[in-house]
């Protein structure tokens, strides 16, 4: 499987996607410059985090404008998978490819720990892996992670089963515990913390590689 | 050209001699661009006029030495093709004046340092020191020192993506007028990556990167090299503001254009500037400079040669390309969107010649300018260095020991720094082994199976009561931090915060910490490659706690992280060092006569270098050799302090301990005697043989056990604290002190 691990101007953690799905899951990938508009037939679409424009106006707000972002949601809207990171699932947000909107953490500071994440749904191709009701240990690292929607719209994900990830412990405010979302067609997730960062002993935890995983296990367009 | 008023001569901050020298040089007054040139480079910031005479002591040779003091960093061989760049430095007036931006090109500075040769940044590290956090304005001015610090590393740290793996957060009064932020970067590369700040090839383009060129910063090196009056506030304007995010854009750019193979030689635009930028690259190549301002990348209209060469707007690389192939250079500066303009020529004569719309504004030999600015050998011979504390401390006798405790862990420099370190994206790069909270952060290296293991220390208090001593026992620990990991100590950087050196007995405060470092780091072979010094750190008079902070890295190969924590209950607990020695006059710079008894006399802990070496290689081995579960270093607050921090990890486990020793309980559990390691263990028989081997004794002095620390001496019970209460108001101190007011 080739993944696309696409690099915005600010984006920091593009090499920790690309080091997770080559070394740690054994697949392939490349990158994919922010101002291209050919995916080069990558199977799957990662946004990693970081700062892309420097998120000086809002989180992902410029990004969305990027030429490769409609690259990425022709490919998304014909059931390409995309996985957004961090700053990655903040451009999905403004990007309308998911609902809501995430702002600054209840406390308004960066945080960066690991937290305990638990899998909500394992219908899709993003958790298919996993066992519902898993605990993950993953890190989170983010100064503005806290999910918001209308109660019309988290009404909505929940009925449609499109919660995929919710923190055990609430660490940014995030409303119903959110960590990560599905789309409608369940072939676009964004989730705050970072499964990149758990996917070797060394790093201390492995939890994260199930995310990965589940992108290979269910072959392309089968959904 | 028209001569300089003495007054105007004053303001530049140089003396009637050093103006003299000036003209000398140039066989003419200089014009006020020129004197501005001048100022900056001569001031103590870049020039190092008070110290440099003292740093030539230190040592700075080794086989691993790649590229020692002189270039922006220094480089380390880490084997397989590898090395290392690091360096530290401070940024401590600014943070006074305006702590979030201060904090943030403090870190933006150094991490240009790192890139400018070549390495990719990997680490950061931050020593950081405020005054109290009490409920005076004093202390809630330190309060919004310290919120502003903290967020300004944060936010320049994480957006650029580079972790901050650790450091040190520690409070004195002396700081409250005066806090010091000192960053230590480290970068990677491989030996064919590396690059100089060197204009060579006559001919060739010079060429301005990066961000455009504003007003912000004029005189900020001038502005570090004098004490902060009362009028301090007025200079505020003279603090730069950073971008991390143009920083990031520019590492990537420089990096990648650094791979086309056209770069000649390419330096950052730090302290001083375009000024110090030119003159620097023209003096290490022995060429000469010739730029045209007009063709400046500038952001603000009608701005002055003077103003352009003195500006210290950040997020700037100065570039040297080879003739002809400038065009790949503009692409990939281009490609990264950012401002790459050809504003001058490397010439053949020597001298820097600054125009303006083609008139020439500014014509000064580079070598004397860079390289020759006036030395002072500062008077301190027969004089003390500065002390206020008295040889003699207070008879005591405590009531509760383990209330002792419970006052240090929850004590400013001892509590949990979590509040801080959590703001710190110290993990991006997934290279981070070990982060904030252990004794040493270790970060692998991907490409190759070693890892670089980092401390960052410092102790005005010992340093305070012996210069010499006290910086012998912050290189001691440094190395003790690093082989606790399991690493081998292998190069050092420094950066030495005084107050004011035209004061003997500062002067020789700064001449004896030097000569304690460097008989120090020649002992535990850890040459100086690089660092920096920051004096003046004084206000109204008052000088800081001198302070030499260290940072030292060591080389170990990639492996699990051993962490100070028990992992399990029935382990021995095993004090490899022993339990030391202390007396009345050595225990007055303790943490707990500092805290508890709220005094501080006499001298820091004795430090025998022979002995605390084999402690290092000895638990080097042991750690090395996986027969132990934890291991964790004794520092400050002693004995009972170190058991508690051990005690405070995810399973819960904490030990009983009886040590054999009719040495006073306050002594014995609070002394900070060097040398000492504990670590657990479920074969203390070759524990003890490993460090019998290299001459250290290693007593078993407890067992492991879940819920609570006891300590005795000779079956007699000392105290008793159940650990996970102690832990809940070691975590929780800092931010109860950041909310009182």
């Amino acid at each position: 499987m080739k993944f696309g691990v696409v690099v915005f101007p600010g984006s920091n953690c593009d090499h920790d996607a690309w080091y997770a799905v080559t070394a740690n899951l054994g697949h392939s990938a490349e990158f994919l410059w922010h101002g291209d508009t050919n995916l080069n037939h990558v199977d799957a679409v990662i946004l990693p985090g970081g700062f892309s424009y420097g998120d000086y106006l809002r989180c992902g707000a410029i990004a969305k404008f990027s030429p490769v972002m409609q690259a990425v949601r022709t490919f998304a809207e014909s059931g390409g998978p995309v996985i957004g990171i961090c700053n990655g699932f903040q451009i999905l947000v403004e990007s309308g490819l998911l609902p809501g909107a995430l702002i600054r953490n209840r406390g308004l500071k960066f945080i960066c720990k690991e937290v305990q994440l638990r899998v909500v749904t394992t219908d899709s191709p993003f958790t298919n892996a996993a066992a519902k009701g898993q605990i993950l240990r993953v890190p989170i690292a983010h100064g503005e992670g806290c999910y918001v929607a209308d109660e019309a719209v988290l009404d909505e994900l929940e009925a449609e089963d499109r919660v995929a990830f919710r923190y055990v412990q609430n660490p940014n405010g995030s409303q119903r515990d959110i960590a990560g979302i599905l789309n409608k067609g369940r072939n676009v997730m964004g989730m705050m913390p970072h499964p990149e960062r758990a996917t070797e002993p060394l790093m201390g935890s492995t939890d994260g590689l199930v995310v990965f995983q589940s992108m290979v296990a269910v072959p392309v367009g089968s959904k | 050209m028209s001569a300089i008023s003495p007054e105007v001569i004053q303001q530049h901050q140089l003396t009637p001699d050093e103006y003299q020298r000036i003209c000398r040089i140039l066989g003419r007054d200089p014009n006020l661009t020129e004197l501005g040139i001048f100022s900056v480079m001569w001031s103590e910031h870049c020039s190092y006029k008070s110290s440099r005479r003292h740093l030539k002591k230190l040592p700075t040779e080794s086989k691993l030495v790649l590229v020692g003091p002189g270039e922006n960093a220094g480089i380390i061989d880490i084997g397989d093709n590898w090395a290392i760049a690091f360096k530290i430095e401070s940024h401590n007036h600014p943070s006074f004046l305006e702590p979030f931006q201060g904090a943030t090109t403090g870190v933006g500075g150094i991490l240009r340092d790192i890139f400018t040769m070549g390495a990719r940044p990997i680490a950061v590290m931050d020593a950081i020191r405020f005054g109290p956090l009490d409920s005076t304005p004093t202390g809630t001015k330190n309060k919004h020192i310290l919120e502003g610090v903290v967020g300004g590393i944060a936010n320049y740290g994480n957006c650029f993506g580079v972790p901050t793996v650790g450091g040190e957060c520690v409070f004195d009064p002396s700081y409250s007028g005066n806090p010091l932020v000192n960053v230590f970067a480290l970068g990677v590369f491989r030996h064919d990556e590396v690059f100089f700040g060197k204009a060579t090839g006559v001919g060739n383009p010079v060429i301005y990167v990066g961000a455009k060129t504003g007003r912000d910063g004029i005189h900020g090196a001038s502005m570090a090299s004098a004490e902060f009056t009362e009028e301090a506030q007025q200079k505020r304007p003279n603090v730069q503001v950073g971008d991390p995010f143009m920083e990031k854009l520019l590492l990537e750019a420089c990096l990648e254009a650094m791979k086309t193979g056209a770069i000649v030689g390419i330096q950052d635009m730090g302290a001083a500037g375009l000024t110090c930028s030119t003159c620097e690259m023209g003096s290490r190549a022995g060429t000469g400079i010739e730029i045209d301002l007009a063709k400046v990348p500038q952001r603000e209209t009608g701005m002055t040669p003077y103003e352009i060469m003195l500006s210290e707007s950040q997020e700037r690389m100065l570039l040297v390309a080879e003739k002809g192939r400038e065009g790949e250079v503009f692409a990939v500066f281009k490609k990264w969107g950012l401002d790459a303009a050809e504003i001058g020529v490397v010439t053949g004569d020597g001298i820097l010649v600054v125009k303006d719309h083609g008139i020439v504004v500014a014509e000064i030999p580079n070598r004397p300018l860079a390289d020759e600015a006036p030395l002072y050998d500062r008077p301190y011979k027969g004089v003390k260095p500065y002390r206020t504390a008295p040889m003699e401390g207070p008879e005591f006798a405590s009531t509760n020991l383990s209330a002792d405790l419970t006052t240090l862990m929850t004590s400013p420099d001892l509590c949990s720094k979590r509040w801080i370190w959590e703001q710190y994206d110290y993990m991006v790069r997934t290279n981070t082994l070990a982060g904030p909270g252990a004794d040493a952060a270790i970060v692998r290296i991907k490409e190759t199976n070693s890892s670089i293991a980092m401390s960052l220390d410092g102790n005005g208090r010992y340093c305070s009561l012996d210069p010499r001593e006290g910086t012998k026992l912050i290189v001691a620990e440094c190395c003790r931090n690093l082989s606790v990991a399991g690493a081998l100590p292998v190069a050092a950087t420094n950066n030495l915060n005084f107050g004011n050196p035209e004061r003997p007995e500062i002067m020789a405060q700064l001449v004896e910490s030097i000569e304690g470092l460097a008989e120090a780091c020649t002992f535990f072979e850890t040459p100086i490659t690089g660092g920096n010094v920051s004096l003046y750190n004084e206000t109204l008079g008052e000088p800081i706690l001198p302070t030499p902070v260290i940072g030292i890295v060591g080389l170990m190969k990639t492996t699990d992280p051993m962490g100070i924590d028990f992992k399990n209950a029935g382990r021995s607990v095993v004090l490899i060092g022993g339990i030391g020695d202390c007396d009345h006059t050595h225990f007055g710079g303790t943490q707990y006569a500092s805290v508890v008894l709220k005094q501080v006399w006499g001298l820091p802990p004795a430090l025998d270098m022979d002995y605390e070496k084999r402690v290092h290689s000895a638990i080097r081995e042991i750690v090395t050799a996986g027969i132990v579960e934890s291991a964790h270093d004794v520092g400050e607050g002693g004995l009972a302090v170190a058991l508690a921090e051990s005690s405070f990890g995810p399973a819960k486990i904490s030990a009983a301990v009886d040590f054999n020793s009719g040495t006073r309980p306050e002594f014995l559990l609070f002394h900070e005697g060097p040398s000492r390691v504990i670590v657990s263990t479920s074969d203390a028989a070759a524990v003890q043989a490993i460090a019998a081997k290299h001459g250290v004794i290693a007593p078993v002095v407890g067992t492991t056990q879940e819920k609570a620390l006891s300590i005795a001496a000779h079956g007699k019970p000392l105290l008793e604290v159940q650990t996970e209460a102690l832990r809940d108001l070691w975590e929780n101190a800092l931010p109860a002190l950041l909310k009182e007011s």
